[in-house]
Parts: C-alpha cells; structure tokens; sequence
C-alpha cells in the first residue's frame, strides 16, 4: 500500500466524512421527531391520522433508500417540489428513518402498563402530563437500544448518498478508483472511515443495551 | 353528623352485556372510614375506579362535594386531585425516585414550590418511617415500602378522600402489617377513606361503616362490630363463613 | 392536472423494461437468500461452539460484515476483485457474492440466538438418552429454532430485495437503471418521466417486498 497516496488524499476523505455525519445527524434528527410523532398518533388512535401514519410506515419500510432518494430529488421537482442534494439526503434518510423510529417508540409505549397511567391519572396529572412525565420517559428508556440499531442502521445507509452525487465517502472512494487506480488503499481508507463513524456508536449502543437489559432505574 | 362528602346515587357499571355494578347508593361523610368488602369480581374495586373517573358510567351519578364526576370530562384532573387513590400494585413511577414520585402532582399539577413540596414530602416520608428513603429508587424497596410511599404519594396531594383497592393483597404477609398501619393511623387522624379489602381483622378495627357488596350491588350494611358478630343476610354469613374457616385452617 | 410523466411507461415495451429490471434485482436476492440460509445456519452452530478460534474468527466475520455499510463491501469486492485476481468479476456476481456474505452473517447471528434461547435441559435430556452431539443438533436443537427462524428469514428476503437497490452502483443493469435509461431516452417528448417512472419502481419495490412483511409478520403472531 502506498503511504504518501493515503496521506495525500487524507483531507479528501476526511471532508466526505464530514459531510457523511452531518447529513446523517439531520436526517436522524428528522427520523426522531417524525418517529415520536407517528408513534404518539398511533398510540393515542387518533383516527384518520392513524390510517395516513400506517400507511407512510408500510411504503416507508418496504422500499428502498435509494429508490426513496431517486423519487425525491429527480422525480419530485417535476411536479414543482425541488431540493438541493444535502436536503434530499436528509429528507431521505429521515423518511426512511421516521418509521423505523416510530416503531422503536411504539413498542416502548406499549411495555408501560395502562395502570400506570391510570394512578398518574389519579394525582389529577393531566393527559398530556401523564404522557411527557411519566410515559415517555419509561418508553424511550425501553427503546433505548432499538433506538442505537436505528441509529447505525440510518449512517449505514449514509452510503447511499453518492447517487445523488453528494460528495461522499464512497463518492471519494470511486473517485479516487477511476483517476488513479489505487483501488487498495482507496478500499482501505473507505473501509477505515466507516470504521471511525460507526465503531463508537455500535459500543456505545452495546453499552446502553446491557445497562437496560440488566439494571434498569436507580441502579 | 358530618357533611356528605362523596354522594353516589344508582350507579351503573357495565362491560358490554356484563353488568358489575347495578344501581349502587352510597353517601360517605366526611371523616368516615367505610370498608368495602365482597368476593372478587362482585364489583368493589370497579366501584373506586368509578369514584376516580376511571370508568365510564352507564347511569347514575357520583357527586363529590356536589361535583359531579364525569369519566372524561374537563374538569376532571381537578377533582381528582380531590380524590387520593392507592392500587394493589403500587404503581410507583420507576423512573422518578421515591422524592420525585411523591412531589410530581403537587408541583405540575397544584404547582406548589419543589421546596415546600420536598418538606412536606419528607415529613409525611418520616412518619410511614421511609424517610432514609428518599432518594431510593422503586426497584430497590420492598413491597411494603413502596406501598407505603404510594401512600404518602396520595397524602401529598392534600386529598378529601382517599381510596384503597386492595393494597394488601400483592404483599408478602410480613408486610402486610406495616401498610395497614399507615392505615389506621391516618383513620385515626379522622381522614375520609374508602378501603376495599380482603383482611376482615383489620377491617373490623379501622371501620366506622363496613359494606358488603355481591352482585354489584350493596347486601348489607353496618357497624363492624355487628356486621362481623351477627351478620343479618345469609350472603354475607356465607362469605364471613369462608373466611372463618381459611383463619381455622 | 400537471404532466407526471406516466404516458412514457405505455410507450413501447417501457413497462416489460422495468419489471425485467425488478427481475434481474430479485434474482439476485433470491439466490443470496437461498446460499445465505444454509450457509447461515451452518455459521450460527459453529458460533456456538465452544473452540476459542472458532469463536473468534466467526465473531469477527460477523461483526466486520454487519457493521460495514452493504455498499462498502460491494465496492470491496467488486473492485478489489480486479486487483487482487487481475481479472474483473462481473457486476451481478460481486452482488451475489456480497449479499450472501452479509445474509450468511445476518442469518447466522439469528441461528445463534434462536440456539441459545433453548433451555440448557434439552441438551442434557437429549446427552442422557445417548444422542451424539450431532444428532441432538439434528433431532432435537433444529426442529425447535425452525418456528423461530421462518418468520426472520422472511424479513431477511425483504430486506435482501431492498438492498439489491444498491447493485446499480457497481453498474449492474436492474429496475432502476433501466429506469434511468428509459427517463434519458425520452427526454425531449416525456420531460416529466423521471416523476412517473420512480414514482412506478418505488411502487414495485413496495410490491415486491410488502407481501413478505405482512406474511413475515402474520407467522410471527401465529408461532410467536
């Protein structure tokens, strides 16, 4: 392998990197906030919102990113709806996201008896109260470590990006290929980068997994 | 006689064709103690989750204070903070500490002072004998202690009446007594409670008014020391019977 | 009502088109799937065992596989071929070769808990009645971790199907690269098609994968 090339094209891939984890966060971010949202809606069986949210999580989960990213950002600005590359990714990545985060949040919801709401209830706590006090904050601790899965799973799919020509890591990588034919040491730093962006998480999410599973509150 | 506190006028519950509670009076006075007993499933616990609003009705009426309680309706987390509840299983938030269990109602709902609540909050901790407990989380008390802390979680609240559902019946029988002292003593403070429960012995001593419901409906009412000696209907003989030989065996 | 750009898929064979192009998509999903089940139960006992090596060397294979994003190791493989072998393999065979690396792993990871979640007894009752290591596996662990596993593997398809989306990256001819040839060769008299045609292969991706979720879904419930 040849050191002075690696070295040469570090800043390269270190920017891809950059760019990686920022779309990444914000499209993990957006996943949240529509995951917290979906899944209130479908525990609260809100109706007709409920039906529209079921069936964003079904086209949602059963389509792939790019695909999702290809409609977006060729497909929708022909009905007037444009995006530059960077949003795209993101809406993407959050609307692939939401329902997987959705999901997470709801079966943390439904671990947490209905007799706990009901003696919160009791206190003369309001329904919103009871939800911000006392519900969710059990439920996103359950969901704790499927929130970590999803949180990998999202910058995983981060590499899809360079087919809306965003200058990713794997658009470096491919880059690098086709100009200089250093194919080993363009895998090599591809293969390490990811290593730096998701190896934290992954011990982090082990981490967080093994404190749930085997303590719990006040341990 | 004390005023009329909780006013309950021909109360029907019912889950789908299943009727619990069909047409059910009961007036409780303010500073009395009223046991609630029965066999299981002829409706005693349904009746305090109707008294919370729990439940939906399906005719009646329940009037607290002449306010009337309506499952669902605006004001009831109002009226509710009336009413202090404590289940069977505790329900203590297991997230919040013992401290932040017992001061969440009173600073978001009555949205008194953390301080002033923590004070109080401590001395009533000090008189059920937690108060080393604090700052302890649900998980690492045993039965009897978290019942009592859902106790105090009600007392805090300032409640004009309390309800008790069963909350001996989930213990280890060496926790049983320490529960049902925090009971007596707030009996003897003259609080209004309405307690359903399963240990006649305890019932007969904290009484002012034993009923005895079957059917969804009350059977017979009383002075404890008469209901538990010559009970007048056969039902409630039969049921006392039960009991008589569990304590022989 | 706006131009969506439909018109394109009734012209000429522009349908036949796409739905070979899911084909050539779910063939390769389907037969990484079919090498990734017996290839994953296989790796799922050998993660059991107790052979420190063994244990190590299949623990790093899974961990490697299931933390590197899938396009990463196509591109591995399907570019580091040319250099290690000095001979390019072909699109569609890196695809196969890198789904049932990861499927193998995937469905080995599930073998494994699906082993560890049988009770301890049935092993000793099955060892007391004289049964060979082997046969226990075969007689006794296998049958119980089966109900388990369909309804995972099922998933695991579905999400086989998706993942060969990413194909058209290292240049393999499937739905959506013959979406975009279709867009590009009717640019001037449809330029709306690129909104109909990916409009029609998220709709097929949906298609394809949607019966497997809810069928996954359905024996989850029913053998849950």
């Amino acid at each position: 392998m040849n050191i002075d090339f690696m070295l040469e094209y570090l800043p390269l891939y270190e920017k891809a990197a950059v760019l990686t984890v920022r779309i990444g966060c914000e499209g993990i971010l957006i996943a949240l906030s529509v995951g917290v949202i979906c899944a209130l809606i479908q525990y609260g069986k809100i109706p007709v919102l409920r039906r529209i949210v079921s069936v964003y999580i079904e086209l949602s989960r059963n389509t792939p990113l790019l695909v999702q990213l290809f409609f977006i950002y060729y497909g929708l600005p022909k009905i007037g709806i444009s995006t530059n590359a960077e949003v795209c990714g993101a809406l993407g990545l959050g609307f692939l996201g939401g329902s997987y985060m959705s999901e997470a949040i709801r079966s943390g919801l439904e671990t947490i008896e209905p007799i706990q709401t009901e003696s919160a209830l009791s206190l003369g706590l309001k329904p919103y109260q009871v939800m911000r006090y006392v519900i969710l904050p059990q439920a996103v601790s359950v969901s704790m470590p499927a929130f970590m899965a999803n949180i990998i799973f999202l910058l995983k799919e981060t590499s899809v990006f360079s087919a809306i020509s965003l200058m990713d890591l794997m658009f470096t990588a491919k880059d690098l290929i086709g100009l200089y034919y250093k194919t080993t040491e363009s895998l090599f730093m591809l293969v390490v980068f990811y290593l730096i962006i998701l190896l934290p998480v992954s011990i982090i999410g082990r981490i967080i997994e093994r404190r749930v599973r085997y303590a719990g509150f006040g341990a | 006689m004390a005023s009329e506190l909780l006013k309950i006028e021909q109360l029907v519950k019912r889950y789908d064709e299943h009727t619990v509670i069909n047409g059910l009076d009961l007036t409780v006075h303010s500073g009395e103690v009223v046991v609630v007993i029965g066999p299981s499933g002829c409706g005693k616990s349904t009746l305090l989750r109707c008294i919370n609003g729990l439940e939906p009705i399906q005719g009646g009426s329940i009037k607290l204070s002449g306010d009337e309680i309506i499952h669902g309706s605006k004001n009831l987390p109002a009226l509710r903070q009336k009413i202090g509840m404590v289940f069977q299983s505790y329900e203590l938030f297991p997230h919040l500490s013992v401290i932040d269990n017992i001061t969440l109602a009173p600073v978001k709902v009555q949205k008194r002072s953390k301080g002033e609540a923590e004070e109080e909050a401590l001395r009533l901790l000090e008189r059920v004998g937690l108060k080393d407990k604090a700052k302890q989380y649900p998980r690492q008390l045993s039965g009897g202690q978290k019942q009592r802390v859902a106790i105090v979680r009600a007392l805090c609240m300032h409640p004009e009446v309390m309800l008790f559902d069963e909350v001996t019946a989930a213990l280890d029988p060496e926790m049983v007594r320490e529960v049902l002292d925090v009971m007596l003593n707030l009996a003897k403070q003259g609080r209004t409670m309405i307690i359903v429960t399963h240990e006649m012995q305890f019932a007969e001593a904290v009484a002012d008014r034993v009923i005895f419901i079957d059917k969804g409906n009350i059977i017979e009412e009383g002075r404890p020391k008469e209901f538990f000696n010559s009970p007048k209907t056969e039902r409630a003989k039969q049921f006392l019977n039960i009991f008589e030989f569990e304590s022989v065996k | 009502m706006p131009d969506l750009g439909l018109e394109v898929l009734f012209k000429g064979k522009n349908m036949i088109r796409l739905l070979g192009g899911l084909w050539a998509a779910l063939k390769i999903s389907l037969i990484s799937v079919a090498l990734s089940i017996p290839l994953g139960i296989l790796l799922g006992i050998l993660m059991v065992r107790k052979e420190v090596v063994i244990r190590a060397v299949t623990r790093i294979y899974l961990e490697f596989i299931r933390i590197m994003p899938q396009l990463v190791l196509l591109f591995i493989v399907f570019f580091g071929s040319a250099r290690a072998f000095g001979s390019d393999i072909s699109g569609e065979l890196s695809s196969v070769i890198v789904f049932t690396l990861w499927g193998t792993a995937e469905m080995g990871d599930l073998v494994r808990g699906a082993i560890i979640s049988i009770p301890k007894h049935q092993y000793e009752s099955s060892a007391a009645l004289g049964l060979k290591n082997s046969q226990t596996y075969f007689y006794i662990i296998i049958p119980q971790t089966v109900r388990r596993l369909i309804p995972l593997s099922v998933n695991l398809i579905t999400r086989m199907i998706k993942t060969t989306s990413l194909v058209l990256m290292i240049g393999v001819v499937e739905v959506t690269k013959v979406a975009q040839q279709i867009i590009e060769a009717n640019r001037m008299t449809s330029p709306n098609a690129a909104f109909g045609v990916y409009l029609t292969v998220f709709l097929l991706y949906f298609i394809a994968c949607w019966p497997l979720s809810l069928l996954a879904r359905h024996l989850e419930r029913k053998w849950g």
